[in-house]
């Protein structure tokens, strides 16, 4: 079934309503999600109790506002500090890693983008409880053999970060190699040419010539770190990030406040994307 | 300028190295030992596989480990099947503007976290939520219905979870597929199925396999989805090991566990590439 061949009008018709019942179904539960945030009841359900601002800005028992409520700004407060870690790290890490199977031809080259690539189909829980089990196993042996505790080896955010950049690297490399694959390199020769030295030609062409893959990898790891739940399920300490925070509360019952907060989540992530589209519009 | 490069080399292998080793490869290879290990005093190890014979002779582990293969990959086959008519029609059937639209359209729940969409299904099919109080009104139901809290739920989260991995692979392949091809193939004298079948899905495999790849892997490790829209009984594998692992601290077991989720994720991913001759440098990169 093609536009230039003609089709019977009720198959076209039933086509176009299947594809309207898909987006309907798409985006249902976030329209739920986000017109419950002003309801004007305890809970996130029907009946409809009236339209009200306050589980964004309400200061008092018991509808304490998304701004007034300090358990889940403060793991707002972590998962951002968690998520520029990462993504700075994966960054900058795709980066060498896409240098380096682009500029250089090596022994074993096939073998260790296969195993670069692995970390996108291992189970989020099984990287988390890898790398819990190795790490106490480390930090058990430091205390053991030299009496040191290395506190950032124990559950908790150092962890939790490790366990993120575990494979958000991947994809990090992935962004940025497949815009360095598409560089002209004869354009670097003529820097190269003109006199520059091979780092600054490196610095002055090609770098400015990624800086959008970076800054689309930079979103993407930001977003996949601030979203990631199995992984960090596993690591996480006291300091919950704020998935897990969600989560916890949402396991006792919910309230209006989350959809308060995923209202808020959905605003922010659109915002980043629209910043990714227009930086890639540029490019 | 050799030893430049050799220099160069080694500065930009050492980051991927050090990487794949100390968080993907050793930790692995760690969770393994520790499987290996049974616990025979205070502090005393030995090793042997009771941790794997415990999960083949205990029914509970066994049955929740083929519960979660089995409904992960009929996940699977449904998102494609829901999926396949809706990229074909974002790839083929408009263009343009509209084209781009769409196809954003289709990203954009994913932008959001995946806690916030389960959310949302709870909001919609608990016993006091949404569709329950459509449904009485229009007078369909008597009662309020409870429809959370079972597999369906399960299979409605999971499908709705990982459909952004199936279209986009998808909508990818069948772009790449020329209109005057599926026309040549209407030509010859092929009917809309035989059109589908003979050039659409053989042109669209490399797409179908990588979605499907990803789509079974984010179930079958799924742990949200499960436990906030299943009920008592529909038990999920992540689960086992999560409460091995945080509550009862049976972390030689739990890595048994563990083990066994990430040889039943590689066979299949392995499966899958070698029953449609891909690799997963194609399928991924």
């Amino acid at each position: 079934m093609i536009p230039s061949i003609p089709q019977p009008r009720f198959v076209t018709a039933a086509y176009t309503a299947y594809v309207t019942l898909f987006f309907v179904f798409l985006a249902l539960p976030l329209i739920v999600v986000a017109v419950f945030a002003f309801n004007d009841s305890q809970f996130p359900s029907l009946p409809w109790e009236g339209f009200t601002w306050n589980w964004f800005f309400g200061s008092e028992r018991p509808m304490i506002g998304v701004f007034h409520e300090r358990g889940i700004l403060s793991a707002i407060g972590t998962s951002v500090l968690v998520a520029m870690i990462v993504s700075a790290m994966s960054v900058f890490v795709g980066m060498t890693n896409a240098f380096l199977f682009n500029r250089y031809k090596f022994r074993g080259q096939s073998l260790l983008y296969v195993l670069m690539l692995l970390p996108l189909v291992i189970p989020g829980i099984v990287l988390g409880i890898s790398i819990l089990v190795f790490s106490s196993r480390v930090a058990n042996g430091l205390w053991d053999g030299f009496s040191i505790d290395v506190e950032a080896l124990r559950p908790g955010l150092w962890l939790v970060i490790l366990g993120q950049f575990s494979f958000i690297t991947t994809i990090a490399t992935l962004v940025i190699g497949a815009r360095l694959q598409k560089f002209d390199r004869t354009l670097e020769e003529a820097a190269l040419n003109l006199g520059a030295g091979r780092l600054t030609a490196i610095r002055t062409v090609t770098l400015p010539y990624l800086a959008p893959a970076m800054i689309g990898a930079f979103v993407v790891a930001f977003l996949m770190s601030f979203e990631n739940f199995n992984t960090t399920l596993m690591l996480v300490g006291s300091d919950a990030p704020l998935t897990i925070a969600m989560f916890d509360r949402l396991k006792e019952g919910s309230t209006p406040l989350l959809n308060a907060v995923s209202l808020l989540l959905m605003v922010g992530s659109s915002c980043l994307a629209l910043v990714m589209i227009v930086f890639q519009r540029k490019s | 300028m050799r030893a430049e490069a050799k220099l160069g080399l080694a500065l930009l292998l050492t980051p991927l190295l050090m990487w794949l080793s100390l968080l993907i490869f050793i930790p692995h290879v760690d969770v393994f030992l520790v499987s290996l290990r049974e616990r025979v005093g205070v502090g005393q190890y030995q090793i042997s596989f009771a941790n794997y014979l415990t999960f083949f002779q205990e029914p509970l582990y066994l049955w929740t480990f083929l519960r979660t293969a089995v409904m992960s990959s009929l996940a699977t086959v449904m998102t494609l099947i829901i999926a396949f008519p809706v990229s074909y029609y974002i790839a083929k059937m408009i263009k343009g503007r509209a084209q781009s639209a769409l196809f954003l359209l289709c990203l954009v729940p994913f932008w959001v976290s995946e806690l916030v969409r389960t959310f949302g299904w709870m909001i919609l099919l608990r016993e006091t939520g949404v569709i329950s109080n459509v449904l009485q009104y229009l007078g369909l139901v008597d009662g309020p219905v409870e429809m959370l809290y079972n597999d369906g739920a399960i299979m409605i989260g999971l499908v709705y979870t990982s459909m952004l991995f199936m279209v986009v692979p998808l909508v990818t392949t069948l772009e790449s597929l020329p209109d005057e091809v599926i026309e040549a193939g209407y030509d010859l004298g092929g009917n809309g199925i035989s059109v589908l079948r003979e050039i659409i899905v053989p042109h669209a495999m490399p797409g179908i396999v990588s979605g499907c790849i990803v789509v079974f892997m984010l179930s079958l490790g799924n742990y949200l989805t499960p436990t906030m829209l299943g009920g008592k009984e529909s038990l999920w594998f992540t689960e086992l090991i999560y409460s091995q692992f945080i509550v009862r601290f049976n972390w030689e077991l739990g890595a048994a566990f563990g083990f066994m989720l990430l040889i039943l994720s590689s066979a299949i991913v392995w499966g899958m590439l070698k029953l449609t001759g891909q690799s997963l440098e194609k399928t991924m990169g």
